[in-house]
């Protein structure tokens, strides 16, 4: 298990001080200067050494994604936009950190920012965070009074400015061309790429849009080093990461360990175990609500990382562990999940429109089993006609848990289609 | 997609009032000159805190405000599901029922407020204090379940403690949010198994060390491209 002294985020809980003498006592906007001073190039390099990967779900080297900024400013403003829209069913990682560790995600745009060379900043929190926002805009007039941001950046001589940006209820805002429309001042429809972000973005300008925690996680991993970050878990998924347990689990909670615990250990040791014992699992969903189902015997072994996920055609998403144990209608669960998809589409694609709606009213069907055998066919082949047929990615979120369901529980499927056929048989020889 | 509709009955007009135009002219300030039209969702938002739902009238003006067609503000206020565009109660109960909610048991929430409210979802009691709505996912799940009241999250639920919630509402209180069994955010229910020591700051790396080592690093990949081929 990880030491109290390797974790990043030291008030998850927020049993500390989240303003600015607390977080400063914990070793925030220690040393911020001296990072600056070593150079745009060094802080990108050390972030590609660090092994970081995007902790919004995608998995994507974060030094690598800052390297793709224009190296030069031009009369285009260059902006940082932080994505703390959560909103993935099972994720509520970056609440914590914005209620109770601000200082940490203010710091790490500094940094960011500047070596992106953007002045300017803007933090996308969903609307429905409100005290989450009231903390952490307390915290940027904080960091602004004692200058550590602003006109002259921790005496850096670099003006950054940051602001926050409150969303009104979008899941699609999560994504992140979305969430730049969203920006703009418009519906949260995704918009095709190329171009991409980096070169045109938020105003048309370029932008780099980043993780909560991607970005929160960055001063530290400067301040200690890449090779220490780069310590934790397996080559290609570095580092401590927070994980959200939910579900039948005994004691549900958020907690930073290191990338590829194995998932069994993570349930036994934090969560008190699955309820009724890891024998009553069912199943579990690894990594927020848009990753296939995993049954009971993959659970038994695999690690929480990107590629242990991927290797059993699922994902570590956003970390968010949702726990199902054997009293679960994995096939009602699954319909909620369709449901939420139907109810978030944007509706600009076609086959995500039309197609959420079928699932979820298929799904809807398949809970009380009232459907034909070969419907299970006819559903598996919609969501492979949703997939990859869309702008962004959450047609594929939507048709990914009703593959994973068919894939691991087909029989349950197809139990209860026999049983409610067998049932009309009855009801009309009676 | 959420299909979503303004009310039948509208109030005649709609102004600011003299704090939500200056909150408003605050946050314009945050955007570049001509992008005013990146203040539409607080501008919503602070309309909707005036007068508790989003009225036409108030649309308009927003356009009028922010130098939008009426059609562009229109479109915002109906695609995102945080803008109520008919009246509700003066405490608004929304229960998340996503997956980590309904797995931990929002069915029994949702159960204590239709019974204990009258009403069902998307539905106002007569005397318009409260109403119920249903949240998608609330982002607060190793919480759940959960309800949102206004700005708060109450989290931890079961149906004794809904009702309990609810109870104080009617009496005019408003109860301290977070979580009802009284855990710290979201920690572990019970003994503390990590962030048990006091944290103090991490040891910093050498940093001349770090940046010689770049620039070694950087100046023998500079000559290995300028070295000719072999």
């Amino acid at each position: 298990m990880l030491a109290d002294k390797d974790r990043i985020f030291t008030n998850l809980y927020g049993r500390h001080d989240w303003r600015l003498a607390g977080a400063r006592a914990r070793g925030d906007w220690d040393g911020t200067k001296e990072i600056l001073d070593m150079g745009a190039d060094w802080i990108i390099d050390e972030m590609k050494r660090s092994g970081l990967r995007g902790r919004g779900g995608a998995g994507f080297p974060t030094g690598l994604k800052w390297s793709f900024m224009p190296k030069t400013e031009s009369d285009r403003p260059h902006y940082l936009v932080v994505n703390a829209d959560e909103g993935e069913p099972g994720t509520c990682k970056d609440r914590d950190m914005l209620r109770f560790d601000p200082h940490k995600l203010i710091e790490g745009c500094l940094i960011a920012s500047f070596a992106m060379k953007a002045h300017a900043c803007y933090i996308y929190i969903r609307g429905e965070f409100y005290n989450e926002a009231s903390n952490l805009q307390v915290a940027i007039d904080e960091a602004y009074a004692a200058g550590l941001i602003g006109n002259n950046a921790c005496g850096s001589g670099w003006k950054f400015d940051l602001y926050l940006h409150r969303g009104a209820g979008a899941y699609i805002c999560g994504e992140e061309t979305a969430l730049i429309e969203s920006l703009e001042g418009k519906k949260g429809q995704p918009r095709l790429k190329p171009p991409f972000p980096a070169g045109v973005g938020l105003y048309g300008c370029p932008t780099t849009v980043n993780n909560v925690e991607s970005i929160a996680v960055a001063p530290t991993i400067l301040r200690r080093g890449a090779s220490w970050f780069a310590g934790f878990g397996r080559p290609n998924n570095t580092g401590t990461k927070v994980f959200c347990i939910s579900g039948n689990v005994n004691k549900p909670c958020n907690v930073e360990d290191a990338m590829s615990i194995p998932l069994k250990e993570l349930i036994e040791k934090h969560c008190g175990g699955v309820r009724g014992g890891w024998d009553n699992l069912l199943g579990i969903i690894p990594g927020g609500a848009s990753v296939p189902v995993l049954p009971k015997s993959i659970c038994d072994t695999v690690l929480m990382d990107f590629d242990a996920l991927r290797d059993v055609k699922s994902g570590l998403g956003t970390a968010a562990v949702m726990v199902m144990d054997k009293s679960t209608d994995i096939v009602a669960a699954i319909a909620r999940l369709s449901a939420f998809y139907k109810h978030e589409s944007c509706g600009q694609c076609t086959p995500c429109r039309e197609g959420t709606g079928w699932l979820a009213r298929v799904m809807k069907r398949m809970v009380k089993g009232e459907a034909t055998l070969g419907e299970i066919d006819t559903l598996e082949q919609v969501t492979y006609q949703i997939e990859g047929h869309t702008i962004c990615a959450l047609g594929d979120a939507a048709a990914w848990p009703v593959q994973g369901l068919i894939r691991h529980f087909r029989p349950e499927l197809e139990r209860r289609i026999r049983d409610y056929r067998d049932a009309k048989v009855k009801d009309k020889a009676a | 997609m959420s299909g979503r509709a303004l009310a039948k009955d509208q109030p005649a007009s709609f102004a600011f009032t003299a704090e939500m135009t200056a909150r408003l002219n605050q946050i314009i300030a945050k955007y570049p000159q001509g992008r005013q039209a990146s203040a539409v969702i607080p501008a919503l938002d602070l309309a909707q805190r005036q007068e508790g739902w989003v009225t036409r009238p108030a649309i308009e003006e927003i356009a009028r405000l922010l130098d939008m067609a009426p059609m562009r503000v229109l479109e915002v206020a109906t695609f995102y599901t945080m803008f109520n565009l008919h009246p509700v109660g003066k405490t608004h109960v929304q229960i998340c029922t996503s997956l980590p909610c309904w797995l931990r048991g929002s069915n029994e929430v949702v159960k204590a407020c239709k019974e204990k409210l009258g009403i069902g979802m998307g539905e106002r009691s007569a005397d318009g204090t409260f109403s119920l709505g249903e949240l998608e996912c609330s982002g607060a799940c190793v919480n759940a379940p959960v309800a949102q009241i206004g700005d708060d999250y109450y989290e931890d639920l079961d149906y004794a403690s809904t009702v309990k919630m609810l109870d104080a509402f009617k009496r005019g209180e408003t109860p301290k949010a977070g979580s009802v069994t009284g855990r710290d955010g979201s920690a572990p229910a019970g003994d503390h198994l990590t962030l048990t020591e006091k944290p103090t700051p991490p040891a910093k790396q050498d940093f001349a060390a770090a940046k010689a080592a770049f620039e070694k690093a950087k100046a023998e990949a500079a000559a290995k491209a300028a070295a000719p081929k072999a």
